[in-house]
């Protein structure tokens, strides 16, 4: 009897597993497939990639497709620009917030609440809504393809400034408090205390705006489509934008190249969020 | 030295015109433990919080060293606090932690090194300075907290509540270590508690405070035998003294207090100036189970809980409409339901005028 009912619970374990696996490696193949086949065509050459049915087997031009995707598309300084911007943006966002929600958590003005919903409701209005009088505003300030309009606009950052207060919120005030008592100033304060608390938020804010910005079209193509500050997602569309027949593959290849920054980076601080996220729970 | 002297301190909130502290008048002196005692919301913190600069002083004048500090930012006071939480920061060692105040001040590595060392010592947490605050036990929290005030020498320490986190047994532990650290340092220091007892074994003198107010100045046993009004005789003392409050009855000379279960002879001082009643107030041990003599003060009463502690006995006891409890030798056996009588000792007894509250004395 007994043993039947924990056979019964073993089975139902079981199916819990096969039935939970089973959805996620679905959702996996769904998400994975697109690379996959970017990745597999980025090695095709023409003819292998317009056989039918599709191959989905690596291919025989890789190294032609590479190439030639690498100097048609002059990639490089594509891909030095996007890095650099995105690089720029996302420590000018995490800095620039995390100044705003310090003062927004730790000091007392008139108005503070206003200005904080203020801050707030920019966030409610995308690009797309703005577009028009912000490149009015960047070509008054001579900014029209120039790396200043790729990054400043972008620095002010309600989801950052949100992140940080949030965070801060959760200091005690006694922290405060025997920081007043031992002499930090507030930089002090912020820099000894306030910054070591965030490098959590710190990484998961720089991984997502990296790749908020890597991945940018509309206001890069509208700003900055001079040569000098082109971005890799510009370039891409280039690849694509010829009077022939568009060669598939190697605009794969270029997309392969495109993928492998914010990879990078997503490796590098996938490890520090979860780490910082175990502490935190671990507390 | 260091004498701190608070003269007339007031804190109003501007926002509701709330009083947190009203005319708070006390000098500490050199080398004095004092206690701040009083239920929450009484304004002990925020007076403790004042010395410190914390909370901005409203009215009045504080001095540290006679000299008037109102306008002093809490740094440069020369003061050190300890708070409840502890307030150590979580991704610093203890070491970190212990030298933050010192390197914010900017000492040398050597004098840094020496002083937190020292420290360490006297606390005996050397062992745990590379240790992370997450990685320690309360009392070990507990005393790098203090060891973070140590390493300053300063002035005056000042101690928010300080264990207030700890389990009961750590508590009377780290009170004894409090006292030593006390009178091996040979500073002033000014502490706050709700925690009566606290107050009583630890302070040179307490200062009782309800609703803002100071209620009484004094050593701790002169608070206990002679306290101010109704609210420290309460406040003061655990389990808590037992109140009476009646009509006073007789003439000059015989005046008395009379319910259907007790009477009580009150003394002329006390029943004198027209006075129509009275709050009679008696400690638990002051209450003794015989049967009175002729003309003796008697308590009737029907015991309805029995709390054995080991080497005494608290006893709750319902005489007629008032509860009453009496601390007594735990060699009696007492059970719910019996019936007993009691004399109070008329030596011990203290009044208290039934409408302003205040102690009537002789």
């Amino acid at each position: 009897m007994e043993t039947d009912l924990i056979k019964k619970r073993l089975n139902y374990k079981q199916l819990d597993r096969i039935f939970s696996h089973f959805i996620m490696i679905s959702v996996l193949i769904v998400i994975l497939f697109p690379m996959l086949y970017a990745i597999i065509v980025s090695t095709q050459t023409l003819r292998e990639y317009f056989q039918f049915p599709p191959r989905l087997t690596p291919g025989s031009g890789a190294a032609a497709n590479y190439h030639e995707a690498w100097t048609s598309a002059n990639l490089g300084r594509l891909l030095l620009n996007s890095f650099a911007i995105s690089i720029s943006v996302a420590l000018g966002k995490i800095i620039l917030s995390m100044f705003a929600a310090f003062a927004f958590v730790f000091y007392d003005f008139r108005g503070k609440n206003v200005f904080f919903i203020i801050v707030m409701i920019t966030q409610m209005l995308p690009l797309p809504v703005r577009i028009v009088p912000s490149y009015g505003l960047m070509s008054s300030l001579g900014w029209v393809n120039t790396y200043w309009a790729l990054t400043i606009p972008f620095f002010a950052s309600a989801t950052g400034t949100l992140l940080f207060r949030q965070l801060y919120l959760t200091i005690p005030s006694s922290f405060v408090d025997a920081a007043l008592v031992d002499g930090a100033s507030p930089l002090k304060f912020l820099w000894h205390v306030a910054l070591p608390i965030s490098k959590t938020n710190i990484s998961a804010l720089f991984l997502i705006e990296f790749i908020f910005i890597w991945n940018q079209y509309l206001w890069p193509l509208i700003v900055a489509n001079a040569d000098s500050t082109r971005v890799i997602q510009i370039g891409l569309k280039s690849l694509i934008d010829t009077d022939a027949a568009v060669n598939w593959n190697v605009v794969m290849a270029g997309t392969v190249f495109a993928m492998i920054p914010p990879l990078i980076v997503l490796i590098i601080f996938q490890s520090s969020l979860i780490k910082g996220l175990s502490l935190s729970s671990n507390k | 030295m260091a004498e701190v002297e608070l003269r007339n301190v007031s804190k109003i909130y501007e926002k509701n015109s709330f009083k947190a502290a009203e005319d708070i008048d006390l000098k500490i002196e050199d080398r004095e433990f004092v206690v701040l005692v009083g239920p929450s919301g009484c304004g002990k913190t925020t007076t403790l919080r004042m010395i410190a600069g914390l909370e901005e002083i409203t009215e009045g004048e504080l001095l540290i060293d006679g000299k008037v500090v109102n306008d002093i930012p809490p740094k440069d006071r020369d003061i050190a606090m300890v708070f409840q939480n502890y307030a150590l920061y979580p991704h610093m060692s203890v070491y970190d932690n212990m030298s933050f105040g010192l390197r914010m001040r900017k000492f040398s590595k050597e004098e840094i090194d020496k002083r937190v060392r020292e420290a360490a010592a006297i606390l005996g947490i050397e062992e745990y300075l590379d240790r992370k605050p997450k990685a320690l036990s309360g009392g070990q929290r507990q005393r790098v907290a203090v060891g973070r005030a140590i390493v300053r020498k300063p002035k005056v320490f000042l101690f928010d509540e300080p264990l207030s986190n700890l389990d009961a047994k750590l508590r009377v532990q780290m009170r004894a270590e409090l006292s030593r650290l006390h009178n091996q340092l040979e500073a002033t220091m000014i502490y706050v508690t709700h925690d009566q007892i606290e107050a009583m074994t630890m302070a040179d003198r307490i200062v009782v405070m309800n609703k803002g107010l100071i209620q009484q100045i004094g050593e701790p046993l002169e608070l206990y035998n002679n306290p101010a009004n109704k609210f420290v005789a309460g406040f003061i003392g655990s389990p808590p003294m037992n109140f009476i409050e009646a009509e006073i009855r007789g003439s000059a000379g015989g005046w008395f207090i009379e319910t259907e279960t007790l009477k009580i002879t009150i003394p002329d001082y006390a029943a004198g100036n027209g006075r129509k009643s009275i709050c009679y107030g008696i400690r638990p041990e002051s209450l003794t189970i015989k049967n009175p003599l002729p003309g003796e003060s008697f308590i009737k009463g029907v015991v309805d809980v029995v709390e054995p502690l080991g080497d005494e006995t608290h006893i709750y006891i319902n005489s007629g409409s008032i509860k009453l409890l009496a601390r007594i030798s735990s060699d009696l056996k007492m059970h719910t339901g019996d019936k007993i009588n009691m004399v109070p000792e008329p030596r011990k007894a203290s009044f208290f005028d039934t409408e302003t509250g205040e102690a009537v004395i002789p």
